[in-house]
């Protein structure tokens, strides 16, 4: 397994490692040692690549990861897994603000807590944090999964659209046009099944709330503008 | 004698003309404000108040279609691997396909292709058509990030992070639901028939520190192969180019408030941002206060609609300009052909500003599969090759009548201005004085 030690090699000998990896290499596993908060770290994988990161990240580290597999052996800064298409992110510590933000797909799992912005504008992504979350989560989210074992801050689904919010301590504030929905069985059965591949044990998806949007501003009405 | 009163005619008020009351009334009537297309409608300093001395006994001028007047520019020559070469200086403003029809946004590529130009996707991502018809295409990298993937950033020829534009800088948008069609909506992840808002500020980075580890970011993504331009609204042009330049930009692209938009509030247009004369000076002391002009080139747009323009833009210090509005104009958007019905839409030929609402009867901002069959993309892209054509040889004509062989090469020595106003804006004398407002001031 390719060992890219970061704090001897440049972060561009890293990325540009992961982008070439030709079609039929064996050697489709990384490990980089001493991130030390590089920013930007494994960004824009292709491709079924696993990627240990051993430390704690800066900025955007495995944005726009499209089929990788990255784990962070510590916690992230901001914009984790920004724009994934598809693959796994896990962050074994905390993550900072705008986790998965605007993720289209793929799953994205936090260990820790996630801070302000979670999910915001996700367009897809699955998300799992096992701690809280932070204010403004998912705000304006499109569409996807966001599932929050612990506690949801303020103003939670802000302008949401279609994206599925479950949370399994309590919620400080909903945002606008965000309201607790029915938790069906169809809803039920997506949640083990996030919570499984998410790796959490011992935990019901019976004990999640479900909320989503109320669609009351799809449409603009100026009858609504106090909504804001 | 009996005495009558003579006439006086009824008197209206300049505060409140026809134009103000009537938005009174509408307002009152419909309990909403006036959103619409375009860019500023009021009158503002602009390069019209500028002139060209031209030469005269201290330097003399070159020979028209006989000496040469190169009109190429390079973008992105910082940092990129793969800068991009135009052969003229005018290239195409980012507009969406979702704002714009498949066949507009086809003619646009066709007809910068033709021209040896680039053009710019917009809020909506990119579309096969456009790469395909578009030989040098700008990818938008914007708030919203609808159809951001990275497939598409490593296809496209360069990359532009969209901070702001002229007609809105603060603003978001809305794509009203009566413009998203099946494939519209499709590439915005979003439900068909809601209004899609296009966030005014990105989801995962606020300021200068944050959107240089941004960039840091794309680079890796396309391993430093492609131009990145960060594109600001004239709000604080000294200081946002300071801060792109900062931030690891390329190009910045500065965006006067004549520059327009597919939809936002009137109010908006009409009342935030500078007018694009106000914005050149300042973002190019900047440039050069860091030693940075023609290293990091400067892109400007908003209300340029000539050779003069981008002759007067270059003089003052631009690299390059980008046309949006007249770009549509040359394709057919407004043209007198629809008089009959741009009128049983309640406006007129030249008038018509109703973008958001996907009727047009040029085929040009509509998603209507029957509107849109009406623009012929390969005849509008020949149009749009031709203005840019007329737009280059203007251009070419004034800078030979000041005796440059490069557009590059025209400077604020060789304008005069004919107001105070765009004197002071410019920098450049009043004519017939050697002075300018601030000249010499504390």
């Amino acid at each position: 397994m390719p060992v890219i030690d970061l704090a001897t090699t440049p972060l561009r000998e890293l990325n540009s490692a992961l982008h070439n990896i030709q079609k039929g290499s064996n050697d489709l596993s990384y490990e980089v040692a001493n991130p030390r908060g590089s920013h930007a770290v494994a960004v824009g994988v292709s491709g079924p690549v696993l990627v240990d990161v051993n430390g704690s990240v800066g900025y955007y580290c495995a944005g726009m990861n499209d089929g990788g597999t990255i784990t962070v052996h510590g916690s992230a800064g901001p914009g984790v897994a920004e724009n994934m298409m598809s693959g796994k992110v896990v962050i074994e510590g905390d993550a900072s603000q705008y986790a998965g933000a605007t993720g289209r797909g793929g799953l994205l799992v936090i260990k820790g807590n996630a801070a302000s912005r979670c999910g915001i504008s996700m367009k897809g992504i699955d998300i799992v944090v096992h701690g809280n979350i932070g204010h403004m989560s998912a705000f304006m989210g499109q569409s996807g999964h966001l599932v929050v074992l612990g506690d949801a801050g303020d103003a939670l689904g802000d302008s949401l659209y279609e994206a599925k919010l479950f949370v399994r301590g309590t919620v400080k504030s909903l945002g606008a046009d965000c309201i607790e929905k029915e938790m069906r069985p169809e809803y039920l059965q997506k949640l083990a099944e996030l919570l499984e591949k998410a790796g959490v044990k011992d935990v019901r998806p019976e004990e999640f709330k479900r909320y989503g949007s109320a669609r009351k501003l799809y449409n603009f009405n100026i009858d609504n503008a106090d909504a804001y | 004698m009996s005495y009558h009163n003579p006439y006086t005619p009824p008197r209206k008020s300049a505060t409140f003309d026809d134009y103000t009351l009537a938005e009174i009334r509408r307002a009152a009537a419909t309990g909403i404000y006036d959103i619409r297309g375009a860019g500023t409608k009021r009158k503002v300093p602009h390069l019209d108040d500028l002139l060209f001395l031209g030469a005269s006994i201290s330097r003399y001028p070159l020979e028209g279609y006989r000496e040469k007047c190169d009109t190429s520019v390079v973008l992105g020559t910082r940092f990129a691997k793969k800068p991009i070469h135009l052969k003229i200086p005018v290239s195409i403003a980012g507009m969406s396909f979702g704002a714009l029809s498949g066949p507009a946004k086809e003619a646009l590529g066709r007809g910068a292709t033709a021209s040896g130009t680039s053009t710019t996707t917009g809020d909506g991502g990119m579309t096969d058509e456009e790469r395909g018809h578009s030989q040098t295409l700008v990818y938008q990298y914007l708030p919203s990030r609808y159809g951001m993937n990275p497939t598409d950033l490593r296809r496209a020829d360069a990359i532009e992070v969209v901070v702001g534009q002229g007609a809105k800088p603060g603003g978001g948008g809305m794509l009203l639901g009566q413009k998203i069609s099946d494939r519209v909506a499709n590439m915005r992840n979003l439900p068909k028939g809601i209004d899609q808002r296009s966030a005014c500020r990105h989801p995962d980075w606020t300021g200068p520190d944050d959107l240089e580890i941004k960039i840091l970011e794309l680079r890796e993504i396309t391993d430093w192969e492609k131009p990145i331009y960060v594109k600001v609204g004239g709000a604080r042009p000294y200081y946002d180019t300071a801060l792109a330049v900062k931030a690891g930009a390329d190009v910045v692209v500065l965006d006067g408030m004549q520059g327009g938009t597919a939809a936002t509030q009137d109010v908006f247009i009409e009342n935030v941002g500078m007018p694009t004369l106000a914005c050149i000076r300042p973002a190019v002391q900047a440039l050069q206060d860091l030693g940075m002009h023609r290293k990091v080139q400067l892109v400007i747009s908003g209300g340029i609609r000539s050779g003069a323009d981008v002759a007067k833009a270059l003089a003052l210090g631009a690299d390059a300009v980008a046309i949006g509005t007249a770009a549509l104009v040359a394709i057919g958007d407004n043209d007198p052909h629809w008089e009959e019905e741009y009128q049983k839409l309640g406006t007129t030929a030249g008038a018509y500003d109703d973008w958001h609402e996907g009727k047009d009867p040029a085929g040009i901002t509509t998603q209507d599969p029957e509107l849109m069959k009406r623009l012929d993309p390969i005849a509008a892209g020949r149009r749009l090759a031709n203005y840019l054509k007329v737009m280059t040889l203007e251009a070419q004509t004034i800078a030979r009548a000041c005796g440059k062989n490069h557009l590059h090469n025209l400077e604020p020595e060789d304008l005069c201005a004919l107001t105070m106003e765009a004197a002071a804006m410019a920098q450049v004398p009043l004519a017939g004085t050697s002075w300018y407002p601030g000249k010499g001031a504390f």
